[in-house]
Parts: C-alpha cells; structure tokens; sequence
C-alpha cells in the first residue's frame, strides 16, 4: 500500500500552469460561508490585525476618558465605579485583547509567508483560535458595555474581587471572559510552536530563522505554560464567588497572595510575550532599512530564548511589598536585574546595525529604530523597580504606570505600527502614504513623550496608581494637564495612522513583490501574496534568500522559482525540527465552518455559566459536543493514503 | 510640609534615608542610560542616505560584534553596583528593630485606617484612625492587619510600602528624625475610595507624646449643654451601630473610633480639615463626598446635625 505522505514529490518550475492549479485547490469560496469557514492563514491574520486595531481604538478611548477625568484635580467626570472599571477595562482590552492579538495577527499573516510553507500546521485550530478571540473580545465587551465590566484591574487582586467586597456580575464577567481568552491563546501557541518546528521550507534549518519567528516561537511556548496558571486563578475565583470555595479567602484556609503568585507567574512571563514577537519585527526590519544583515544574529536570537527563560523567575517583583522574606526578596531582585543583559545585547546589536548600515528614512525606520529608545526609556525604569529597596517606594505609583507605557507601547504598539508599514506592501499590495506617515510618527512619539515622560515625575512626587482623583496642592495638578495634552496628541497620531491605512489601501501606489529589497521569503512571492502563498516550495540555503547574490557569503543559492509543486491536493510540506529537511507530505483541510460553530457554542456556555442557569449550560455543551463532532468527523481527503491504494476505491 | 508631601525623593527618617541614595543613583544611571542610547541612536540615523531601499546595494560591513562585547561590559558595572547596593540596603531595612521604642498594630479597612496603641494593662489601650502619632527618633515597629481587602501602608517620607494582607500580620517600622506631620496613602487598589484613603502621621518629642497618649486615654466628658445632650443622645442612637466612643456604651468597632475626633487635624481619612462644617457635611451627606465609602447619608434634620456636631466637638 502506496502512502500518499511518503510519494516522493514532483519537482517543476513555477509556472501559470501551475499557478491556476494551486489557485484553484487553495481559493476560498466567495459568500458567507466562504467568509465564516475560510482557514487561510492569511485572511485569519488579516482578521485578527483589524481586530486587534479597533480593540486599540476601544482601549485607547478608555485611556483619553480617564485622562480627561486626572487632566485637574478633584474632577468628576466619572463616578469612582465607573473610573474603576473605565481603567481596569482600559488595562484588560490593551494587554489581553489588543497586544497579543495584534502579534498573533501579524504572525498568523506572516509565518507561513515567511517559512515558506502554504498555511499554519492546524489551519482548522487557527480559524478557531480567532474566532474564540472575537467571541471573547464581544464577552467581555458585553459585560463593560452593559455597565458590569471588570472593576478591580486587570490584576485583579483578591480579596476584593471576591462576593463580598464585589458583589455584582462584573468580575464573573471578567474570570469567565479571560478562561475563554485563555482558551484562543493556548491552541494559537500551540499552533505556532509546531508550526515553527515542522513547516519551514526546506533548508531553512534553525539557524536561518528570521528573528520574528525566535520572537513569536519562544513567547507561544511560554504561553503554553503560563495561560495553564492564569485559567486556573481565574476559575478558582469563579468558584470561590459562586459555589463558596475558599481558595483566596482567609475564613476557610485559603491565600490572598495565592491569586498575586498565580496571576504573576502568568502575567510576568506575558509581558515578555508581547513584547518579544514585537522585538523580533524591529529585529527584522532594522536591518532592511539599514542595507545590511541584522549585527550579531546569534546573540539576538539567544538573547531573546534566554529574556524568556529569566523571565520565568522573576514574578515576585511584582510582590515586593507583600512581606515575604528578605531573602526571596533578594533572589528576584537579582533575578530581575539580570534580565538587563539580553536586553543589553539586543540593544547594542540594533544600534551597531544601524551604525554600520546605511540607513534610508522611511517611516517604518522612524519606528523601529525611535523604538530602541523607548525600549530603553522603559527598560530602566523597570531595572529601578527592580531593586527591592527602591521598589518599596516606587511601586503602586506614577512611576510604574509610565513604566509599563512605555513598555507596551514603546516596545509593542511603535513596532507593530512600523511593521503595518513595512508589511502592508506586502498584505494589501500597495504602499503606505510616506508623508502621512512622518506626520503619524512624529505625533504619535511627540504625544507619547508628553504624555508619558511627566508621569515618571508624578510618580516620584508620590502620586499613587488607580485613583480616581486627587488633591490639589500635592504638586501633581500640573503634569497631569500635560500628561492630558500629551494623551491627545498621541491620539491623534493614532488616528493619522488608521486615516493612512484607509486611505492607503484605497489609493496606494503600487507595491511590487520587493519594494523595500527585503532578504526573507515573504517578499519573494507577489503582494498580496496567492492563496497558496508560493508556487513551488522554496529551497533555501542561507539566512538571506533574497540578498546571496549581493552579500555573496557562499556558492549556495536559494532556489525560489524551482522545487517542489506539491499540486495534488491542499499539500504542504512537513520538514524535521532542526535541519528543516523534507519528511514528508501532508493534506491540508479544506474551508470548513465547524471553527466558528464551536466558538458560538462555546459563547452559548459561557454566557450559560455566567447566568448559572443550568439548562443554558447543558444547551451550550451539546453544541460544542455537536460542533466538535462536525469537526472531526473523518474525511476521505485528508487520508494520508494515495486515493488509488484505498481499499474500497481498488475494489470497485 | 514640602510642595509634595507624598515625594520620596527625600526624606525624614532613618528607614527612608537609607534607600534614598540608591534611588537617587539608579535615577541617575537610568538618565545618563537613556541619553547615551537617545545620542547613538540619533547620530546614527544622521547617517541616513537618500533614495529607496531597494536600490540601495546590501553590504556586511563589520560584523559589529564589538558594539555588543562593549555595551554589555559597560552594563555590567552600575549593575553590578546596583546588585551589590541593594542587597546591603534591604538588609539594613527589611529587618524589623530589635527594641522599637513603640509598637503600633495598623488594621487597613475600607476606606480607613484603624490605629491600635498597646499597653501592658487593658486601660492603657487605646484606638484611633488615621492619624499615627510617634515619638520622634524613636524606631516604631508597626504590625499590619487586613480587616477587609489588601491594602498597603506607605509613609513615604519615613518608610516605603508594606501591604496589609487579610489572614497574614506584615511588619513594618518608621522613625522620624524630626517632629512634624508626614502623610501616608494607601497604594493598593482596594475599591471606590482607594484615591481617598490617606493617614498622617505626627512626630513629636517624647513628652508630648505622653500628653497626647495620656489625653487619648480620658473617657468621653459628659455632655454640658442641652445642644450636646440631645447630640450624645442621637450619637448613642444611630452612630453608635457602627462607632465607638471611650466610656460611653457607644462600642462598635465597625468604623472608626470617634473617642477623641475633635482632636484630630483632618477627618475623612485625610481628605478634609476638621472644622464643623466639614464634619457635618460628612456626616449628612458622605456620599457625595466620598461616593462609595461604607457610610450611609444620614438624612438628619438641620437642628439634629447641629446637635451632633456640637456633641462630637465636645470629644477632644
């Protein structure tokens, strides 16, 4: 018995031929259920990217209210409820659904583009994966919009999270609304690690990874083991605030600082995930804008691993004023202060390659080398919170909140702007409006400085974190109307962004494959890019495809035009983790709606949980049970056998 | 008390003096950090040539590996310091004193501070809320207590934060090295009135703080006019469910302890200066002042506010 996943594949050039083969076997059917069911990972990325921009619009609104109602003091443009949930809203939408979202987004567009596969390893679970973002972004959306959203930050400590001190449906909100987000987290994690492990094109063995992939691949594995945490917590809350367990409440043996060690062991680790994918971009991108490979590719890619794994260990900073003991105390001091080293060498590598280069002042170059400094501005303040002593004093004010500014959108929002520039060409086919764009940079920084610097100062004049108000004459009233001032023009900026996205996408010059003479293996297919993304399957034989002819580092060449045609079927290519040498061939699923289904079930339970009535529950599980069957229900075309070894097709 | 009176960036006693240099060295390691990296990276984009990338030729000029040996080395040496530093002030500070010179239990409650004082009899015993009085120069150690939600205890002239855990005792201690009033705020986001929630605390020299811990100890006088008899009257009616007052059977603990409230510089947990106005308007209508607190409106008619108010004057 032949089996199709072992046949030795054909090898051809690319050609029309081909080309209408391939489009005919990839295309997503048009309509609705083309629209619902479609698992290509192109349109998903698409997808999550606008998503994730209308959920920073949303936040950022959040961001201006509560700035409006901290511009004087003792103002009440909010009542303190409503600030109380206008700023844990705020923080929940910026770091769950927005900073992820976004780079998962861009890595859902760009991986397989960037591998030189044709789709992610689970197209099907990469549909869900977004959709079960969506329903929870409308969750929890729901909650805020009818008056019940979180109240008690995006931390969320305990006890005051618990029934008796918050007694509304605001927080059942928030734990179910993040076990469901937890959910899209986990299988889009999962889906990258195995992704980046088994697909690449052949040849591109470890060491000729672009820096977005080492990003984006080690933040999916921290988040495979910290979302685990970060569920938990909030179901344990969830029970304690509807059946009467507990586990954070004193009176039957349970731990406060239980939820903090829980919440931290994720949320510190997670910080790095949304960075580190973004870090990658700028690593990425720098370089192409500066003529010449990224300095110090090695070390990079090690100092980003390593940022990881340090980060493992140093969630007690966040706990430094809880009384634990002196010397637990000190080993995450020292653990937290070490960090600054990778984040040394990536520093000095982006600095020296813009040094050494020959840098072209394109807007996407303002961001991501405008970035290095933010990313600094950042870094330091968190090296200062990370001295024990010190922290005593900065934690819970200003200080911490320009700090973590400065870190999201220094390091997640400046990149993932920069690289809309960069990769938008690519996406949509079209050039971005470049002198908008210095209009959009230098708004967006200018507002961002002005907002954010001053904050640092509040903060070493003592004004606390999360208040809704404050007392004149306490030398704060003056930053907070600048920190205002600086909100605005940052929004401006934001909006001057989405106007020249828009407008961009309408009217745009055209791009061309390669309008920025890029190395990597996206920008060797057209923009956009077919829905079978390549032709033939890339060979590749350097870091730098598309740049061996003008580095002239080696005799190998990448072969882009000729390789494997893999047309008989949505084929892709599995290759081994390491070497990235073919192993063999596998069948990719075809459009299907079952995704979507489950989402919607899965809403119907959650919304059931949420009521406690108990029938709703029962209704949305069947759903999914159902949903799930549809979903894998056997299928004859993803049988890894030749159709003409099939037992009942020789016997016919 | 200074233009900022919850900056740290200088202090009054030896806990918060202690830290202070090495806040002021990261500070400062951390600016000269930044402009360094704002210079480099600005001199380099001076750099920038004109045209498009893509007719731009790529080219592997050095392979800059001595930017990175150099920037890392150059890191080592303030992190080094600050590892070393920090190690040796969080073990000059996070120790509790052997032999304070005063032991205060603090309980943080939703939206106050309950401020128990210990004697070695039962009558020696006394409590207020938010307001700390200390003997200055003196090491105070003070115990923390969770009542409710956490919160956290922060003097920042004196002391950094500590946090008050429910169902766990946190200890922190403070000294003054001078007599003043130092204000405290609670940091840890606790609910609606978390932005309200200050204390004070006042040093003074050791005999006045025997005065001050003797007068606390006198029960309530009685009342002397017919205005304070209808007022301690009404007090022992409806405020008595949730406040106490020293020598009357108005004994709950629920809110704070009201025994000497007219000695107090401020009211609603530092918010506002103790005048009678002040007090009754807190008293009739707190929820417009503090939306939220735990304190119901009162809906007193304007001779019972009267009466009430010049009762609690009486409470010195």
């Amino acid at each position: 018995m032949r089996e199709a996943a072992f046949r030795t594949p054909e090898i051809g050039d690319d050609t029309a031929v081909l080309r209408a083969r391939l489009h005919a076997l990839w295309e997503t059917e048009p309509g609705l259920k083309g629209w619902l069911g479609t698992v290509d990972h192109k349109q998903i990325g698409i997808r999550y990217i606008i998503t994730a921009f209308i959920v920073l619009a949303l936040g950022g609104i959040e961001a201006l209210v509560i700035r409006l109602q901290l511009a004087g003091p003792n103002l009440h443009l909010l009542t303190p409820e409503q600030y109380d949930q206008f700023f844990s809203m705020h923080g929940a939408t910026m770091i769950f659904l927005y900073a992820s979202p976004i780079l998962s987004g861009f890595s859902n567009y760009l991986w397989p583009l960037i591998l030189g596969g044709r789709d992610m390893a689970f197209p099907r679970l990469n549909a869900f994966s977004y959709w079960v973002y969506l329903g929870a972004a409308i969750f929890l959306y729901s909650g805020f919009l009818t008056g019940a959203g979180p109240n008690d930050g995006w931390f969320n400590y305990v006890p005051y999270a618990e029934k008796d001190f918050n007694p509304g449906i605001n927080e059942d909100f928030y734990s179910l609304g993040l076990i469901f987000l937890g959910i899209s987290t986990a299988v889009g994690a999962a889906n990258f690690i195995v992704t980046a492990f088994k697909t690449r094109a052949p040849g591109m063995a470890i060491n000729r990874l672009p820096i977005l992939i080492w990003g984006t691949l080690t933040a999916s594995v921290a988040n495979l083991v910290v979302i685990p945490a970060v569920s938990l917590a909030f179901f344990l809350l969830w029970m304690d605030r509807q059946f009467g367990t507990d586990f954070f409440q004193t009176r039957g043996g349970g731990q406060p600082l239980l939820w903090q060690h829980l919440f931290w062991l994720f949320g510190h680790p997670w910080v790095y995930a949304i960075v580190l994918p973004a870090m990658g971009m700028v690593s990425d991108g720098l370089p192409v804008f500066c003529r010449r490979p990224l300095v110090g590719y090695a070390m990079v890619a090690l100092a980003t691993v390593s940022v990881m794994i340090l980060g493992f260990g140093v969630w007690v900073h966040h706990m430094f004023a809880t009384g634990l003991p002196g010397l637990s105390l000190s080993f995450f001091s020292g653990a937290s202060l070490i960090i600054t080293y990778p984040s040394a060498v990536t520093v000095f590598a982006w600095i020296a390659t813009i040094w050494l280069g020959k840098p072209v002042m394109k807007t996407a170059f303002l961001f991501f080398a405008s970035m290095i400094l933010l990313f600094v501005i950042g870094g330091v303040s968190g090296f200062m919170t990370a001295s024990v002593p010190v922290d005593w004093q900065l934690t819970d004010t200003y200080f911490v909140v320009a700090h973590i500014h400065y870190v999201l959108i220094g390091i997640n929002v400046f990149p993932v702007i920069g690289a809309t520039y960069f990769w938008f060409p690519k996406m949509t086919g079209r050039m971005m409006d470049e002198r908008l764009g210095r209009w959009n940079f230098w708004t967006m920084f200018i507002g961002l400085n002005v907002a954010f610097l001053p904050m640092h100062l509040a903060g070493l004049l003592g004004m606390p974190r999360r208040v809704y108000t404050y007392p004149a004459h306490m030398g704060w009233s003056a930053l907070n109307l600048i920190e205002t001032i600086g909100a605005f023009i940052f929004a401006v900026g934001t909006l001057l962004f989405f106007v020249n996205v828009w407008k961009s996408w309408r009217s745009g010059a055209p791009a061309g494959d390669n309008p920025w003479g890029a190395p990597s293996l996206e920008w060797s297919t057209t923009s956009p890019p077919p829905p079978y993304n390549f032709a033939v399957i890339p060979t590749v034989a350097s870091r730098h495809p598309l740049w061996e002819d003008q580095l002239q580092e080696g005799e190998a060449r990448s072969s882009l035009r000729r390789g494997m045609t893999l047309d008989q079927g949505k084929e892709s290519l599995l290759t081994s983790p390491i070497d990235a040498a073919p192993e063999r061939i596998v069948k990719g699923p075809d459009d299907t709606i079952a995704p979507f289904l489950l989402t919607v079930a899965m809403m119907v339970l959650f919304y059931g949980m949420l009521l406690k009535t108990w029938w709703v529950i029962g209704a949305g599980a069947i759903l999914c049970l159902t949903a799930l069957l549809l979903w894998l229900w056997p299928r004859r075309e993803l049988l890894e056998r030749a159709p003409d070894d099939h037992p009942e097709s020789a016997h016919v | 008390m200074s233009a900022a009176p919850l900056g740290y960036l200088s202090s009054d006693g030896e806990r918060a003096a202690a830290i202070l240099p090495l806040t002021w060295f990261t500070l400062c390691v951390s600016i000269g950090v930044c402009l360094i990296i704002a210079v480099l990276v600005w001199i380099a984009a001076r750099r920038a040539v004109p045209g498009q990338p893509g007719e731009i030729p790529v080219e592997r000029r050095g392979s800059g590996m001595r930017w990175i040996t150099i920037g890392v080395i150059l890191t080592s040496i303030p992190l080094a310091i600050t590892l070393v530093w920090t190690i040796s002030a969080l073990a000059n500070t996070v120790g509790p004193p052997r032999r304070p010179g005063l032991v205060l239990d603090v309980t943080g409650h939703q939206w106050w501070w309950q401020v128990d004082y210990n004697g070695p009899l039962p009558s020696g015993r006394f409590a207020t809320a938010n307001e700390i009085h200390i003997p200055v120069g003196e090491k105070v150690l003070v115990r923390l207590h969770g009542a409710d939600v956490i919160h956290s205890f922060w003097v920042p002239k004196l002391t950094g934060k500590t946090d008050t855990i429910p169902g766990q005792t946190n200890l922190s201690w403070l000294e003054a090295d001078r007599p003043g009033i130092y204000r405290g705020q609670c940091t840890e986001y606790c609910g609606a009135q978390h932005a309200r929630m200050g204390f004070e605390v006042i040093a003074e020299p050791r005999g006045q703080f025997e005065r001050w811990r003797e007068a606390q100890l006198q029960t309530a006088p009685p009342p002397v006019t017919a205005a304070q008899a209808r007022g301690a009257q009404l007090f022992q009616f409806r405020c008595s469910v949730c406040h106490a007052v020293r020598g009357t059977t108005a004994a709950s603990h629920y809110g704070p302890d009201l025994s000497h409230i007219a000695s107090r510089r401020m009211i609603a947990a530092e918010m506002l200066p103790n005048n009678p106005g002040a007090l009754s308007g807190c008293i009739e209508n707190p929820q417009a002042i503090k939306p939220g607190a735990l304190m119901p409106n009162q809906h007193l008619s304007g001779q019972q506010l009267t009466d009430l108010t010049v009762y609690l004057e009486t409470l010195q």
